[in-house]
């Protein structure tokens, strides 16, 4: 527990440092007219078009999904990299197979085109 | 610091009380977070000065020369200022998620320099696994950049957000397959004994020579999660509005630059110690004790040689990243994902069982 103990007093400081500066500008703020030209959305001098959260582009979707699956493969990975001398030959096979059908799934994905353009 | 025996009884020499010495191990607790946040802080001023008079030099001009003897205080200078700005807050933008955006990248960052270590002894938290530590919580950034996009109520923020959060995942596998690579040869994901293992043979026990593949890899992974050129898009890419940060004013926006030289620095002192040898100071053939006649690692000046070798080193891969940035060209956002996705991610993978191969021949 003492080892811990450094680890959770940082826990809380390392918030703290980043935001106590939120806080810092209130005593300098001043009361000055806030217009709604000043407030509105930037659109690079023109006026704001539309809501901006009507629709934005759907091949943004795909990319965390396709993401889901590399990432338990490399969670799942880091327990068997890291002791090779203490797993016999049977564990490092029994991983290959576990990365040879993620492999699949993921030629599967690249060959359909998935991962393709943006 | 870890509080071991050494500690303990330097502590409990100061008293006999049982309550005393809880409250001097707090202190000292206290003592060795403050001088780490302290020195983040000056580590960060020095790369921000280092960049500008870099970049100056590359684009044959002068940097700043004003704020201070070589312009070193420019920093402080730009960060006042921003600290005086006007705190806009976006009409019709989500209030919660638009301030606390900016914080959480910081957050995140700062929380991985728990498991830096700059000597033996000298590291936050010696968790048994520190490099994963950082894997994982850096992965807590891009729910910050979605966070500042989305609660800008800007269609520009927005894309821009979405686009960064896309580029910061998706080059987090090659980056933790490298890093996987390092703790195979390492036997731990401990980061000391990572840089225990590589104190034999001077320089040449660098996991450098051991993972040339894998370091060209994390080198161009880290760039990216830093978001840094070559991979700028999520602050330039449309040009004229800088992504997710558009609606940003004042400490807010400070807050971002500041999360993105953190994260530099951070990348630079993993590179530092997985794959250029930490603290040890790696000319072979020649060790300090020898030369200095004092026992290995111990007494104050060994470690002070550690802490500055170590920053030495960082300091001095850093040129690597800022020369890129001021060289090369920005690439597109389809070529960024192809590059994560269909070069870097087989390429790390192979790397991966690479090593695990040559690991199990040499058994």
């Amino acid at each position: 527990m003492s080892e811990f103990s450094p680890i959770c007093i940082y826990l809380v400081i390392s918030p703290l440092v980043s935001l106590i500066p939120l806080g810092v500008p209130f005593p300098f703020a001043s009361n000055s007219s806030t217009y709604p030209e000043k407030l509105s959305a930037h659109e690079c001098g023109s006026d704001p078009s539309g809501d901006a959260r009507s629709r934005f582009d759907i091949r943004f979707y795909p990319v965390p999904i396709l993401f889901i699956i590399p990432d338990p493969e490399v969670t799942f990975s880091s327990p068997w990299a890291v002791p090779p001398n203490k797993i016999d030959p049977f564990g490092s096979w029994s991983m290959m197979a576990f990365l040879l059908i993620l492999t699949i799934g993921s030629l599967y994905e690249w060959k359909r085109g998935a991962s393709d353009r943006e | 610091m870890i509080i071991d025996t050494t500690e303990v009884q330097a502590i409990n020499s100061f008293s006999t009380s049982e309550s005393i010495k809880e409250i001097y191990g707090l202190i000292w607790m206290f003592v060795s977070i403050f001088t780490l946040i302290f020195g983040i802080i000056i580590g960060v001023l020095v790369i921000v000065w280092l960049e500008r008079e870099i970049s100056a030099t590359i684009q044959q001009r002068i940097g700043p020369e004003y704020a201070g003897p070589l312009g070193i205080l420019q920093a402080l200078a730009d960060g006042t200022k921003l600290l005086f700005k006007e705190d806009l807050l976006p009409s019709r933008g989500d209030i919660r998620l638009f301030s606390v955006g900016p914080s959480i990248a910081v957050i995140s960052i700062l929380l991985s320099y728990l498991v830096i270590p700059f000597g033996y002894r000298l590291v936050l938290g010696d968790l048994s696994i520190g490099v994963f530590l950082w894997i994982t919580i850096s992965s807590i950034a891009p729910i910050g950049l979605l966070m500042s996009g989305y609660g800008s109520n800007n269609k520009y923020s927005f894309s821009g957000g979405l686009r960064a959060a896309a580029q910061s995942i998706s080059y987090e596998i090659p980056l933790t397959l490298c890093v996987l690579s390092i703790s195979l040869l390492s036997n731990s994901s401990s980061t000391v004994d990572i840089v225990e293992a590589q104190s034999k043979y001077g320089f040449w026990g660098w996991n450098l020579w051991r993972q040339p593949i894998g370091f060209i890899v994390f080198l161009i992974s880290s760039l990216a999660e830093c978001e840094r050129l070559p991979f700028d898009l999520p602050e330039a890419e449309e040009e004229l509005v800088a992504g997710y940060q558009t609606e940003y004013s004042g400490i807010k926006f400070g807050l971002f630059y500041i999360a993105s030289y953190l994260n530099l620095l951070l990348s630079s002192l993993f590179v530092t110690v997985l794959y250029l040898g930490g603290w040890n100071f790696s000319i072979p053939y020649i060790s300090i004790p020898e030369l200095f006649g004092i026992n290995k690692m111990a007494g104050v000046f060994g470690i002070t040689i550690g802490i500055f070798i170590t920053l030495a080193k960082a300091y001095l891969f850093l040129f690597i990243p800022i020369t890129t940035r001021w060289t090369l060209p920005r690439i597109r956002m389809d070529q960024l994902l192809n590059l994560g996705w269909k070069f870097l991610l087989p390429i790390s993978l192979g790397n991966l069982l690479l090593t695990t191969s040559s690991q199990l021949v040499s058994l």
